[in-house]
C-alpha cells in the first residue's frame, strides 16, 4: 500500500537526516569597491539554485532600472540591500548570507573594501574559518588586498582563497594570472598563513565558480565552490584548555544552584576536579546539566549548566579551569589592538574592557608601535615615525599596545586560544565598541609605565568589625562585577 | 563507552549560538523581554530560552503585540503554550487606535502596520521601560535584516541607525546602553527557514495549526488568498468566498497574510514543499509591497 507515498516520505527524511549531518563553513569575502565581490557572491547563490524566483523577478526589475553591469544581470543588487547604498553603488556594511550545497551550509559575511570601512572587514571576520579575497586581474595585489590579507592574519583564519577576477578582461591569461599569484605569496607567506588557494575566475560570466572552466585550461585547481566544499576545516576550536567563562548563575530551587556558560575551549567530564578563579576555591563537577538531559562531558561551543559537589560561590566573570590547566592570570597585558571608532584614542580615558563574560575599567599604559597596514612597517616615538600627536590611534588603525585593566582577568594568548584571547573595549561616555584586541601575552609589573595598585581597604585600620564582613564582601563583588577589583585586608 | 567526539551538527551550533545569546541578555540586562509574534520562529526561539535556563524558569516575560487582527487560532494557541509552559505573558494593543476603528481595509496595510503594530510595541516597551527586547528575526529573510548585528542598538527613540552599528565580534557582545536606549536581541540571525523546519521536526515544537494545509475559506484579493477570519471581511468579498486546502507560510494579520493551496500537512511535506517551490517565504506578507526598501524603513522607524 502507498509504496510511492511511502518512498517519498522516506525520502524527505533521508534529506532532513543528510542536511542535520551537514557541518557549516563561515566565510568572509573582501575586496575592494570594484572587485566584483558582490556579483561572485550573487552568482554562488545563484549557481547553488537558492536564489528564489521571486527575488529573481524583483532583480531583473531593479537591473534595467539601475543595474550597473550593462546587459548581464546585476548580482550585486540581490545583495545590497540597503537604500543608502543602492545610491552610492557600494556595500557599506557587513551582509550575512546563507546558502547550503549537496556538501555543506554556508555562512557568508561580505565585507566592503573600501578604506573607511575596513572595520566591518574585521566584524566580519572575526567568526570565519576561511577568507576570500578578490582582486581585479587587470590591476593585480594592490594595497587593499595586502591590508586584506593581513587582517586575515591578524584574526588567525587559516584558510585564505585569492580569487582573482575578471578574467575574461585579460584574456584568461595564465601569464597574468602566474604573476598575481607570485606577487602574492611574495606578500603573504612571512604572514604565515597555513592555506592559501589562489584561483583564476571571472564571476560575471561563472568561470570557475562553480564548474572549471573551458577558458582556463591550463588552471588545474579546483573551482571555488569545490574548494569552499572541500577544504578541511581543522577544529577552530581549542580541545585542550578546559576554560569556562560563568555567564549566569542558575538558582530555581535551594537544592540546585547551576552554573552556566559556553565552553569557551577544553574538554569537561563529569567528576573533573575544578578550580573558581579569582577565588581559587576547588571542587568537582557533579552534574553536566541540559535542557535535553544531563550529559557525560561537554566541548566547545557546548553551551550547558555546571552543577559542583561543593557549594562554592561562583558568579559571572569568574572562571572553572582545570587546576593543572590554569589560563594566564593578571592585570597587565600586551595586544593586538584594532581602532574601530570616529573618535580618536583618549590615552587618558578609562574604558570598559568585555572579555569573555568578564568586565573590567581598563586603561593604555602604552602604545608599542603601530602597523602600517599597506607596507606592514612598525610606527614608533622609538623609530621617529610617530610623534607625540600622532601617538594615539584612530579610525581603522592597528597597534601592538600594553593594557592595564582594574581588576584580574583570566586569559590566554590569542593564537593558543580565541575564546579567552579576545576582547573589546568599550568606551564609557558613548557607549561604542571603540576597539577590538587580541592577546599576545601578560606583562610583568617591573614593565609597566606606570603600574597602578588595586586600591586597598584595610578594615582593622578603619575600625570595621568582622561583623560587616559580609555586607563589605557584597559590596566590593559589586564594585568588581562593575570592573572595579579592590583588595581588602585586616593588617 | 562509547568514543568521544566533539563535533556538533549545525543545528546544534545553531542552538548553542542562540543560547550563549539569551543568556548573554538575561545577565547583562536590567530588564529584558521576549517579543512573541507566535509564528514558527517565534516558537523555536521560546523554546530556546526554556532550553537556556533549565531546570530553572525563564527570567523575563513573553510579550505579544496583539494588532486586534490576528487569526483566532494564534491568539488560542499563544494563551494554551503560555499556560501549559508557566510562562509570563503580557499582551499589548494600541487600543485608542483600535476603539477608533483602524484596520487594513479601511486604512491601508501601512497605517494599520504603523498604528496597531510599531506604534503599540513603541509605546509597549516605553510602558514597562523594557531595556532589552528579543525579536525572531532571522538574516536569510529579508535584505536589510542581512546586515544588522545580532545586538542590535536603538536610541530612545527606538530607532535603528543602519551606518552606525556598533561592531560585533566574536561572540562578545557590548550591551552598554544609557537609560532610555535599549537593544533589540536576535537570537536566530543566523537561522534559515530550513533550519527552523528540522528544529521544530527534530525537537516536536508546537506551533500554530495554520502552518499545516486544511481546506479553508478564503477570498482572492488583489492576487492573494486571504483567509476571512471573523466578520470584518468588507461587503464586496463576502460573495467571493471559496474553499481550498491552503496552508500559510508566515503568520500576521489575516487581512495582510496570504496564504498558499497546498497539501503539505505534516512538516516534512512542508519541507519537502519549500525545497521544491520557486517563491520566498515573505512573498505572502502584504506588506512588502507597499514600497521600495520598505522594511529598512519600518525597522527605522522602530518595527521589527
Amino acid at each position: 500500500m502507498d509504496t510511492e507515498q511511502n518512498n517519498n516520505k522516506l525520502s524527505i527524511e533521508e534529506f532532513l537526516r543528510r542536511d542535520e549531518e551537514k557541518d557549516l563553513l563561515r566565510f568572509l569575502t573582501a575586496g575592494s569597491v570594484d572587485d566584483g565581490k558582490s556579483t561572485l557572491i550573487g552568482r554562488l547563490l545563484f549557481d547553488s539554485k537558492k536564489i528564489y524566483e521571486d527575488q529573481l523577478d524583483a532583480l531583473e526589475r531593479d537591473s534595467k532600472r539601475m543595474g550597473n553591469a550593462g546587459d548581464h544581470i546585476d548580482y550585486a543588487l540581490l545583495l545590497d540591500g540597503l537604500k543608502a547604498e543602492r545610491e552610492q553603488g557600494i556595500t557599506i556594511d557587513v551582509a550575512y548570507r546563507y546558502f547550503s550545497t549537496n556538501k555543506r551550509k554556508f555562512i557568508i559575511a561580505d565585507t566592503p573594501g573600501h578604506e573607511q570601512y575596513t572595520r566591518n572587514m574585521i566584524t566580519g571576520g572575526s567568526t570565519a574559518n576561511l577568507a576570500v579575497i578578490l582582486v581585479d586581474a587587470r590591476t593585480g595585489v594592490i594595497t587593499q588586498t595586502r591590508r586584506h590579507s593581513y587582517l586575515v592574519s591578524l584574526l588567525g583564519i587559516k584558510h585564505v582563497v585569492l580569487a582573482v577576477n575578471k578574467m575574461d578582461l585579460v584574456g584568461f591569461s595564465k601569464e597574468v594570472f602566474d604573476r598575481i599569484v607570485a606577487d602574492y605569496h611574495d606578500f603573504i607567506d612571512p604572514l604565515g598563513i597555513p592555506d592559501v588557494q589562489c584561483i583564476p575566475l571571472s564571476a560575471l560570466d561563472g568561470d570557475n565558480v562553480v564548474e572549471h572552466s573551458d577558458r582556463t585550461p591550463w588552471y588545474e585547481g579546483p573551482s571555488l565552490l569545490e574548494f569552499l566544499e572541500t577544504v578541511h576545516i581543522a577544529n577552530d576550536h581549542n580541545l585542550t584548555d578546559f576554560r569556562y567563562p560563568v555567564q549566569y548563575v542558575l538558582r530555581p530551587n535551594l537544592d540546585f544552584r547551576g552554573f552556566c556558560a559556553k565552553v569557551a575551549s577544553g574538554v569537561v567530564r563529569k567528576g573533573d576536579p575544578v578550580v573558581a578563579l579569582p577565588s581559587g576555591k576547588t571542587s568537582r563537577v557533579k552534574s553536566i546539566v541540559t535542557y535535553d538531559g544531563e550529559l557525560d562531558y561537554a566541548f566547545p561551543p557546548q553551551c550547558v549548566t555546571l552543577t559542583l559537589e561543593d557549594e562554592i560561590d561562583v558568579s559571572r566573570g569568574e572562571m572553572l579551569v582545570h587546576p593543572d590547566n590554569l589560563p594566564l592570570v593578571g592585570r597587565n597585558f600586551e595586544a593586538m589592538l584594532v581602532w574601530m571608532d570616529e573618535e580618536r584614542m583618549d590615552t587618558d580615558k578609562s574604558f570598559f574592557l568585555k572579555q569573555t563574560t568578564n568586565t573590567s575599567r581598563c586603561r593604555v599604559d602604552s602604545i608599542k608601535y603601530k602597523v602600517d597596514v599597506n607596507t606592514m612597517e612598525q610606527l614608533s616615538l622609538e623609530n621617529g615615525r610617530l610623534t607625540a600627536d600622532t601617538l594615539p590611534m584612530e579610525l581603522n588603525q592597528i597597534a601592538r599596545v600594553v593594557l592595564t585593566t582594574s581588576k584580574e582577568l583570566f586569559f590566554d594568548p590569542y593564537v593558543k586560544n580565541k575564546a579567552t584571547g579576545s576582547f573589546i573595549l568599550i568606551d564609557p561616555i558613548t557607549n561604542n565598541t571603540s576597539a577590538v584586541g587580541m592577546i599576545i601575552d601578560r606583562v610583568e609589573d617591573k614593565d609597566m609605565h606606570t603600574t597602578e595598585e588595586l586600591p586597598v581597604l584595610d578594615l582593622t585600620r578603619l575600625g570595621i568589625g568582622p561583623e560587616h564582613d559580609e555586607a563589605i564582601a557584597r559590596a566590593v563583588k559589586e564594585l568588581e562585577r562593575q570592573g572595579i577589583g579592590i583588595k581588602v585586608v585586616r593588617s | 563507552m562509547e568514543k568521544e567526539t566533539y563535533k556538533l551538527s549545525h543545528l546544534k551550533e545553531l542552538e548553542a549560538e542562540s543560547i550563549h545569546i539569551i543568556r548573554e541578555v538575561a545577565a547583562e540586562f536590567e530588564n529584558p523581554v521576549m517579543l512573541y509574534s507566535i509564528g514558527k520562529d517565534s516558537s523555536v526561539m521560546v523554546r530556546l530560552a526554556e532550553k537556556a535556563f533549565a531546570p530553572g524558569k525563564v527570567p523575563f516575560p513573553l510579550m505579544h503585540i496583539d494588532s486586534k487582527w490576528k487569526f483566532k487560532e494564534m491568539i488560542q494557541f499563544r494563551d494554551e503554550y503560555a499556560r501549559k509552559y508557566g510562562w509570563n505573558l503580557i499582551v499589548e494593543s494600541n487600543m485608542e487606535a483600535f476603539r477608533a476603528g483602524v484596520g487594513p481595509f479601511t486604512h491601508g496595510s501601512k497605517v494599520h502596520t504603523d498604528l496597531m503594530k510599531t506604534q503599540a510595541l513603541l509605546h509597549a516597551l516605553d510602558k514597562y521601560k523594557f531595556d532589552a527586547a528579543f525579536g525572531g528575526a532571522r538574516r536569510d529573510e529579508e535584505k536589510s535584516r542581512a546586515k544588522e548585528r545580532i545586538f542590535s542598538f536603538r536610541n530612545q527613540f527606538h530607532q535603528w541607525d543602519p551606518k552606525n552599528q556598533r561592531p560585533e565580534l566574536w561572540d562578545i557582545y557590548n550591551a552598554r546602553i544609557r537609560k532610555g536606549e535599549s537593544i533589540r536581541v536576535f537570537p536566530l540571525s543566523n537561522w534559515t527557514e530550513l533550519d527552523i523546519w528540522q528544529y521544530i521536526r527534530l525537537e516536536q515544537i508546537p506551533i500554530v495549526p495554520l502552518y499545516f494545509a486544511k481546506v479553508r475559506p478564503v477570498v482572492n484579493i488583489d492576487g492573494q488568498l486571504i483567509m476571512p477570519d471573523d466578520d470584518r471581511l468588507p461587503e464586496k468579498y463576502r460573495d467571493k468566498i471559496e474553499y481550498k486546502k491552503i496552508r500559510f507560510r508566515t503568520l500576521g494579520c489575516w487581512p495582510l497574510t496570504g496564504a498558499i493551496e497546498s497539501e503539505a500537512d505534516t512538516i516534512e511535506k512542508i519541507v519537502e514543499e519549500m525545497m521544491t517551490t520557486t517563491k520566498s517565504e515573505r512573498t505572502t506578507r502584504v506588506i512588502d509591497f507597499d514600497q521600495e526598501a520598505s522594511m529598512e524603513e519600518k525597522k527605522r522607524e522602530g518595527y521589527f
